[in-house]
């Protein structure tokens, strides 16, 4: 059995054929769209590496099946940067050192992507690192990544400011 | 022969690279998803690979469904022992120092849960998770031997890699004897699982007799031997890519039979295959830190001067192999006793076998001594931080050898003063906070060996005035790529920009062992040589060169700087690598170095980087839940490269730290052996929320003898002295003294 969805990735529409109905969103991308930013860190829904932006929120990619998505506006780590300008959370990573080896990294930015545009935890460090807390590190670039957070919405609330 | 420049460590002419902040180089590839970890990559015609595992701890597997298996859509090939062609090297062999036994499916034997009894492929993920899930195994099951009192204990002959299990320096039974006060307690540590982000894996792929394969690993040249030993090709035949790893903490520095089934199916069905763990593959066939119970005695006089210290730990391995924690080890360079006693023993159990996992020994060792020493403090009546003055060690206590640099008096003052600890009770239950919450602050001792291995470089200049730099390091988040750039361009006297640096591949010179926190000493000494080895021939081209402004200056009357050769005593006197370069007609100039220890130096020194770490935790009296609000460090560890880089570690290995304290802890069910928190959910690391406010002081330390650089390690000395820390934080806080991590809530209720 074949099924055909729909997706817009990163504002390109896709139309996908699933061989098999047992595809997660996350396999979708990484092993047939080989859009491969976005990791597999545990398959359950526990460390939060596959974090992508469906409609808007935030998910764990490994928890989707792809075949439930069908007319979904996807948006991956590899969307965010338009024209090799790095978007704002992007920037904040790198010099706030929010990383070490990288591999959590893809979804801690979409994670804090997610999380800005929700716009519940503001600029409170507490609710920020609540907010962050389904995106584990192993490494422990923990600090480096709220400070980043932070910085980052402290930035886009700034543009907005200006913008209204 | 040209006579290198002179650079003997107390005159090395630092460049600007060295000691900046510099941003990570990598890190443009790291916030795009552009960095391309092994199972990212995706060769043509690919199959993918599933390991079937046991469900049992012991015994043997009596059948499996390979008809319905194969039957499935999509699935290829199953190989189990009955069709799996062996390897030219036997698995259950040792094969050298860091050789672990492992299972690639030899036989029908189970030895511990999660061991691979089969490997399926097929054309798709799916396919082959499914068809992994319908070989239905029977066994035929022995108890499970599991914990230490169900495992057979044992003797053992070495312990960590190839260290010797006891030690005695002084007279024990003397210092016993002569003790105003006597501490004689017990700690234990759990098993833990290294769990890097990046779950193991790899692209294997064969052309006729020489194989490419793409998996994180710790130590790529090494490893390429191994690989291609197993089978039966020489080293060159395979090549190895790991430009970058998520995480390896010890971990991906071993050959495991995960990967060896994946180049063997590759091999056998002609095609490129893939293989990544699934998280609860990561709780068996892949390592971890053994178990440790450990006892120690500290005696000491009536101002609490030890006399003796006697330090016994017990640690769990495997039935079939051995990696021993070396926990009791952390009690011989620390703190200064006229007599030391260690001792180790083992106890086999039916898990995989542990290796090294982030500072092996160290953590879990420190995580006892630190503990048993603020006991003493306690029992004597003293200020923890005191006490560690008052046995603080002038010379190493182990060899009675001088300390290469010890700034470790600096590290407790700089800590306690940014802390506050100054004005701290003495008794436990003293303080609490607006909410209620009881409050206590402990502290703990840092220290981690300053080892240096073997490493290699290359450094070539090019005709348009830039450099190429090589050496297989590896980058498992620690910085590689940008600290040992750093170390290359000043070596070269370039900017950073103008330096090319290749890494991370198993073609390039041996960049030696991401491991030990000896990597950035050792692979960094290797560029800087090679970067000063490629300096002198090109001094030596111009300074005989009668076209050259620096003629008759002699090699040593040069230096470089910002691209130049100048003239040491005539600064109107220099000239541009390409110039020189061109009017001798060359294209480019090649140096190449080596990375290692003066055996002199190691033997007439004790080398070791220092630290102190002060907590702060919230403990809710009514619930026991524990907080960590406040963590301080202050760490000397010879000359930082990069303040960011180092930071990070050294947060790394705090956090490390608190996981060790608070979280980590793998569970095996008695009577199945299986992890039963092998995911995680079940098996915690801090997440953010966890996370307190932190600092890690970088205290200045001149070390002229560790290497050229002055360079120690900063990986892994963070995790010792925080784990007691906390521990010791939560005694000042409840009075609760806890002896077995990790501390959990209902230690500190009822
Ligand atoms: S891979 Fe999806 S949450 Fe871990
Ligand atoms: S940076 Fe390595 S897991 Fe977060």
């Amino acid at each position: 059995m074949s099924l055909s969805v729909t997706l817009t990735i990163n504002g390109d529409r896709k139309d996908v054929v699933l061989e098999d109905p047992r595809v997660t969103l996350l396999d979708l991308l990484r092993e047939r769209l080989h859009l491969t930013g976005t990791k597999k860190g545990c398959d359950r829904g526990q460390c939060g590496a596959c974090t992508v932006l469906v409609d808007g929120r935030r998910i764990n990619a490994c928890l989707a099946l792809a075949a439930s998505l069908d007319g979904a506006e996807v948006m991956t780590i590899e969307g965010l940067a338009v024209g090799g300008r790095l978007a704002t959370v992007q920037s904040a990573f790198i010099e706030h050192d929010g990383f070490q080896c990288g591999f959590c990294t893809p979804g801690q930015i979409m994670s804090a992507v997610g999380l800005i545009l929700e716009g519940d935890a503001g600029d409170d460090p507490d609710r920020v690192r609540e907010g962050m807390s389904g995106n584990l590190c192993r490494c422990g670039a923990h600090a480096g990544i709220i400070e980043a957070v932070l910085d980052a919405q402290k930035r886009v609330a700034g543009e907005e400011g200006k913008a209204a | 022969m040209p006579d290198t420049i002179p650079f003997p460590s107390a005159q090395v002419r630092f460049g600007s690279s060295s000691g900046q902040p510099l941003t990570r180089r990598d890190g443009f590839l790291k916030v795009t998803g552009a960095a391309t970890f092994a199972a990212d990559n995706h060769p043509e015609n690919l199959l993918h690979a599933v390991v079937a595992v046991s469900t049992i701890a012991r015994g043997r597997v009596v059948s499996l469904d390979v008809e319905a298996a194969k039957a499935h859509p999509g699935v290829v090939e199953v190989i189990t022992p009955a069709n799996c062609p062996p390897l030219a090297l036997d698995p259950d062999e040792k094969h050298g120092l860091f050789g672990f036994r492992f299972d690639a499916l030899q036989n029908d034997r189970v030895r511990y849960a999660k061991q691979p009894i089969a490997l399926v492929l097929a054309e798709t993920l799916e396919a082959a998770t499914e068809g992994t899930r319908l070989l239905a195994p029977v066994y035929e099951t022995e108890p499970a031997r599991i914990g230490f009192d169900n495992g057979e204990p044992y003797a053992p002959a070495t312990v960590g890699v190839g260290g010797a299990p006891d030690f005695d320096r002084g007279d024990l039974a003397a210092g016993l004897a002569a003790a105003a006060h006597l501490v004689d307690t017990e700690y234990e540590t759990p098993a833990q699982y290294h769990n890097a982000m990046e779950p193991h894996a790899i692209v294997a792929e064969w052309d006729g007799d020489t194989l490419t394969i793409d998996t994180p690993n710790q130590a790529i040249v090494l490893s390429r031997a191994a690989y291609a030993a197993f089978f039966g090709i020489p080293p060159e035949n395979v090549y190895l890519r790991s430009p970058f790893l998520g995480g390896g903490f010890g971990s991906k520095a071993i050959l495991a039979g995960p990967q060896i089934l994946c180049i063997r199916a590759a091999r056998m069905l002609q095609r490129p295959v893939k293989l990544a763990l699934p998280r609860d593959q990561m709780f068996g066939p892949v390592g971890h830190r053994g178990a440790t119970r450990q006892r120690l005695r500290l005696a000491t006089d009536a101002e609490g001067r030890l006399t003796a210290l006697e330090h016994h730990a017990v640690a769990t391995t495997s039935s079939f192999d051995e990696f021993i924690e070396p926990a009791a080890n952390a009690s011989h360079n620390l703190y200064a006793s006229p007599a030391i006693s260690t001792r180790h023993g083992a106890v086999r159990v039916d898990t995989g076998t542990p290796g090294p996992m982030r500072a092996p020994g160290e953590a879990s060792g420190s995580a006892a001594l630190e503990c048993a020493l603020d006991e003493a403090a306690a029992a004597i009546g003293i200020d923890p931080l005191e006490m560690r003055l008052r046995n603080y060690a002038e010379t190493d206590p182990a060899t009675g050898r001088p300390f290469s640099a010890k700034a470790l008096r600096e590290c407790y003052a700089q800590g306690a003063e940014r802390f506050g600890w100054a004005g701290r009770p003495l008794a436990p239950r003293q303080m609490t906070d607006d909410a209620g919450r009881l409050v206590g602050w402990g502290m703990g001792s840092a220290l981690f060996p300053a080892p240096m291995f073997q490493a290699e470089a290359r450094a070539t200049l090019r005709a348009d005035g830039t450099a190429l730099v090589e050496t297989a390091a590896a980058d498992m988040g620690q910085g590689a790529w940008t600290a040992l750039a750093q170390i290359a361009a000043d070596s070269l006297g370039l900017d950073i920009e103008q330096v090319e640096f290749r890494s991370g591949t198993s073609d390039l010179p041996d960049g030696g062992v991401a491991g030990g926190s000896g990597h950035t000493a050792t692979a960094g000494s290797a560029l800087h040589n090679a970067g000063t080895d490629a300096i002198a021939k090109l001094a030596e081209i111009a300074v005989n060169d009668p076209a050259s402004p620096l003629f008759g200056a002699g090699n040593a009357g040069v230096e470089a700087r910002e691209g130049r050769l100048w003239h040491r005593e005539d600064e109107t006197r220099s000239e541009g690598y390409g110039d020189i370069l061109a009017r001798s007609g060359m294209e480019s100039l090649e140096g190449s170095g080596t990375g290692g220890r003066d055996p002199a130096d190691a033997e007439a020194r004790a080398m070791f980087s220092h630290g102190a770490v002060f907590a702060e935790v919230k403990v809710d009296p009514d619930l026991g839940q524990v907080l960590v609000t406040r963590l301080v460090g202050a760490f000397a560890a010879g000359r930082i490269i990069n303040p960011k880089l180092a930071r990070s570690q050294l947060y790394g290995g705090m956090i490390w730290g608190l996981s060790f304290a608070l979280h980590e802890e793998a569970i095996h069910d008695r009577r199945t052996g299986r992890p039963v928190n092998a995911d995680l959910a079940g098996y915690h690391i801090p997440v953010h929320a966890d996370i307190p406010a932190m600092e890690a002081l970088l205290i200045d330390e001149d070390d002229r003898y560790v290497n050229v650089l002055g360079i120690k390690g900063v990986g892994e000395i963070g995790i010792t002295g925080t784990v007691g820390a906390i521990a010791n934080a939560i005694w000042h806080a409840t009075g609760v003294r806890v002896r077995r991590y990790p501390i959990r809530i209902e230690d500190l209720i009822g």
